[in-house]
C-alpha cells in the first residue's frame, strides 16, 4: 500500500476525509513554496499537490495561468521541481504528489523522469493531459518505482472511462467537479453526490474532487460526498493578493473538511 | 474524451450518410464556388523560365481560402449533431472568417478566439469575424498567437462541451480532427487530379504547398499519395514550405522540422518547436497562419516515409513572392501561400520546360495588405 492509500486508509478508519491543497512550484518563489508546503502539513494537510509551470496548461484557468507564466520566467522547470522536492522533502514528511503536463514529462523520458522524482521524495502523479488510453509507457515504470498514477474523471466520463481510470489510478482518483478548467464555479446541486456513487459502483479506490472548490463552505459540501477535497486556484489567489490570510484560510478549510 | 467519441462516430455516420453528403457537395457547388479553377500561370512560368506552373485558386473560393472547406463540413456536421454553438481558434483570420461564415449559414451561434498579436496584425479580418454576427475573444496569454488561441478555445470546449462543437482548423489536434479535417480539404487535391489530366492528358510532377498545421498541403497531396504509402515512394514530388521567418540560425522562425523535435501537444504526437525542458517555443513568422510551434502529425508520417519533403521561406522570400505574382499575374496571395511561391520561385527555373508544378494558393492576399504595407514602410491613409 502507498502512503497515499495509507493516509486515505486511516483517515476512512476515523470518519474523516483528506485535505489536498495545491501550489504551484516556483510562484512568486521556490523559497516560497517551501515555506507554503511547510505551512501546508502544519495546517493539516493530508497530501500536498505541486504543480509544474508549462507555457500551455490546457486544464487550468486564468490564476493558475498566470502563477505558471511567473514561475516559467524565473527558469522553473520539471527538472528544478524534481531537485527542489529533494531539498523541501527533509522539512515535510507529507505525501507529495507532482502535477505536470505531458510533454515535460515526454521531453524528460518516462523512464528516467518516474525514477528521479521517486528517487527525491515524490509519491504521485498527475498529468491532466494523459488519459490512461495514452499512459501504456508510463505505468508500467511507475508501478515499478511504486509511484501512484491518478488519473481524472469529469461528469462527461462514461462508464467505460470510468473503468478504465479506476484500474489504472493508484493513491487515489482525481474527480474534477466541473466540465472546464481549475478555478471555475463549481455548481452544488446534487449531481456531485451523483456521479460519485456512480463512480463506487465500480471502484473502492478514494475519490478526492478538485477544480473549483474555494470557500470552506463548498469544501464541507464536497467533502461529504468524496474522500478528500483538492484546494487549488483558490489558494494561489489567496497567496497572491493577501499572503498574511493564507493560514487561516488553509485552517478554515481544514477545519471544514 | 466522450466527446471525441462522439464526434468520431457522428463523423463517420455522415460519410455514409447520403442526405449529408448531397447537401455537403450542393453548398460546396452553390455557396463556396467549387471546383475552384486550376490555372496556368503564364507570365509568372515565363518569368521563371522552367518547368510550367498551374494555381489551384483556393483564394477564390468563398471567403477567400481554402478553410472554407473545412469549416463548412463541420459547421453541417455540428449541426446534425444538435450542437447550438461552435467555437474556432484563428491565427490570420481566414479559418475564424470560415467559421464565422459556416454558423451563419447554418444559424448557429459562434465565437472565435485570437491571440491579441494576431488581431493586430489582421484588424480586417476581426472585423470580418464580427460582421459576421461572431464573437472575437482575446487571448492575452502566453504568447498571445495561435497556439495560445487554441489553449483557450479547448479549454472552452472542455467547459461548454455539452452544446458546443470546436471547429478546429487544421489537421491537428486529437483524433478524430486530422483525420476529419483531411477528408473536408482532400476535395482540393481531387479536383485538382481531374483538372491537370483534362488540361495536361497527365499527372504533375510537382506538387507544391504551405505547412501551418498542414491542411491546405495535405488536401492537395492526398488525392496524389501512392495507394499504399507503406510500400511505394510516390512519382510525384510533393514538397511543403514552412515559415523560415528571419531565418532558422536567428531562431526566430516556425519550421519544425528544421528546428523541431518531437513532443506531445495539444492533443497529438508530432514535431514540435520546444526547448530542453519540454516548454514551447515562440515562434516567429511574417504571416499569422503559419506562425505555429507545431505541425499535423500526418506530416511527419509522410516524411519519415519519403512521400513529401519539407523546406522553408523566409518572410523576405515570402515578401518577394506575394510581389512577384501580383505583378505578373495580377493574383495577390495570402503571405501563407507566398511561402510556397517562392519555393516555386526558387525550383521551377532549374526544371525542364516540359516538367509540371501543381501550386495551391491557399488563400487570397487582401487580408495581408495593410501588414504589407507596413512592413513596407508606406502609410495607407483615407482622407
Amino acid at each position: 500500500m502507498s502512503m497515499i492509500e495509507e493516509r486515505f486508509r486511516k483517515l476512512k478508519g476515523r470518519g474523516k476525509k483528506a485535505f489536498i491543497p495545491y501550489i504551484m512550484a516556483g510562484y512568486p518563489s521556490l523559497e516560497d513554496t517551501k515555506d507554503v508546503l511547510i505551512l501546508f502539513e502544519k495546517c493539516g494537510a493530508d497530501v500536498v499537490e505541486l504543480g509544474v509551470p508549462f507555457t500551455d496548461p490546457l486544464a487550468d484557468g486564468p490564476i493558475i495561468q498566470r502563477a505558471s507564466e511567473m514561475a516559467l520566467l524565473q527558469g522553473i522547470t520539471l527538472r528544478k521541481v524534481i531537485a527542489f522536492v529533494r531539498v523541501v522533502r527533509r522539512s515535510i514528511r507529507v505525501p507529495l504528489v507532482l502535477m505536470t503536463y505531458y510533454n515535460p514529462v515526454f521531453k524528460y523520458g518516462e523512464e528516467a523522469f518516474v525514477k528521479d522524482a521517486k528517487d527525491a521524495g515524490v509519491d504521485g502523479l498527475i498529468i491532466p493531459d494523459l488519459p490512461p488510453d495514452e499512459a501504456g509507457n508510463l505505468i508500467p515504470y511507475a508501478r515499478k518505482e511504486s509511484l501512484d498514477t491518478i488519473f481524472l474523471l469529469a461528469p462527461t466520463s462514461n462508464t467505460e472511462s470510468i473503468k478504465k481510470v479506476a484500474k489504472a489510478s493508484r493513491g487515489f482518483i482525481y474527480y474534477v467537479s466541473v466540465t472546464g478548467i481549475t478555478g471555475s464555479r463549481l455548481l452544488l446541486d446534487g449531481s456531485l453526490e451523483k456521479f460519485i456513487s456512480g463512480i463506487r459502483k465500480y471502484t473502492d479506490k478514494p475519490i478526492a474532487v478538485g477544480f473549483g472548490v474555494s470557500s470552506p463552505e463548498e469544501a464541507s459540501s464536497v467533502s461529504k460526498a468524496a474522500d478528500g477535497v483538492i484546494v487549488g486556484s483558490a489558494i494561489v489567489k489567496r497567496l497572491h493578493e493577501s499572503p498574511d490570510d493564507l493560514r487561516g484560510y488553509l485552517i478554515s478549510l481544514r477545519e471544514a473538511i | 474524451m466522450p466527446a471525441l467519441k462522439e464526434l468520431e462516430e457522428a463523423f463517420f455516420h455522415s460519410k455514409k450518410d447520403r442526405e449529408f453528403q448531397k447537401e455537403l457537395n450542393q453548398l460546396r457547388k452553390t455557396y463556396i464556388g467549387r471546383p475552384t479553377p486550376l490555372y496556368f500561370a503564364r507570365r509568372f512560368t515565363k518569368y521563371l523560365g522552367g518547368a510550367k506552373i498551374y494555381l489551384k485558386r483556393e483564394d477564390l473560393a468563398h471567403t477567400g481560402a481554402h478553410k472554407i472547406n473545412n469549416a463548412l463540413g463541420q459547421a453541417l456536421l455540428a449541426q446534425k449533431m444538435g450542437k447550438e454553438r461552435l467555437i474556432a481558434e484563428t491565427g490570420a483570420g481566414q479559418h475564424g472568417v470560415a467559421t464565422a461564415t459556416g454558423a451563419a449559414l447554418v444559424g448557429m451561434e459562434c465565437e472565435i478566439y485570437m491571440g491579441t498579436e494576431d488581431m493586430k496584425r489582421q484588424a480586417l479580418n476581426v472585423f470580418r469575424m464580427r460582421l459576421l454576427g461572431a464573437r472575437v475573444t482575446e487571448v492575452a496569454v502566453g504568447s498571445k498567437t495561435l497556439k495560445d488561441a487554441i489553449n483557450e478555445a479547448l479549454r472552452d470546449w472542455t467547459t461548454n462541451v455539452r452544446t458546443t462543437h470546436y471547429v478546429l482548423g487544421t489537421v491537428f489536434g486529437p483524433h478524430p480532427f486530422p483525420l476529419m479535417v483531411r477528408d473536408f480539404q482532400s476535395v482540393i487535391g481531387k479536383e485538382a487530379r481531374k483538372q491537370i489530366l483534362d488540361a495536361e492528358g497527365r499527372l504533375p510532377d510537382y506538387l507544391v504547398a504551405c505547412v501551418g498545421g498542414g491542411s491546405n498541403a495535405i488536401g492537395l497531396f492526398y488525392a496524389f499519395l501512392p495507394p499504399d504509402s507503406s510500400r511505394l515512394t510516390s512519382v510525384i514530388k510533393m514538397i511543403g514550405v514552412e515559415a523560415g521567418g528571419e531565418g532558422i540560425e536567428t531562431g526566430r522562425h516556425a519550421a519544425r522540422f528544421a528546428g523541431g523535435s518531437l513532443g506531445v501537444f495539444q492533443g497529438c504526437k508530432s514535431y514540435l518547436l520546444q526547448d530542453d525542458d519540454g516548454n514551447i517555443l515562440g515562434t516567429h513568422s511574417v504571416s499569422a497562419g503559419l506562425d505555429y510551434a507545431s505541425i499535423g502529425p500526418e506530416h511527419p508520417y509522410l516524411r519519415d516515409k519519403g512521400i513529401i519533403q519539407y523546406t522553408h521561406a523566409t518572410d523576405a522570400e515570402a515578401l518577394a513572392a506575394f510581389e512577384l505574382l501580383s505583378k505578373t499575374e495580377g493574383i495577390t496571395p495570402a503571405l501563407e501561400s507566398a511561402h510556397a511561391l517562392a519555393e516555386v520561385i526558387k525550383l521551377a527555373p532549374n526544371l525542364p520546360k516540359d516538367e509540371i508544378i501543381i501550386l495551391n494558393l491557399s488563400g487570397r492576399g487582401d487580408k495581408d495588405v495593410q501588414h504589407v504595407a507596413k512592413i513596407k514602410g508606406i502609410e495607407l491613409r483615407c482622407r
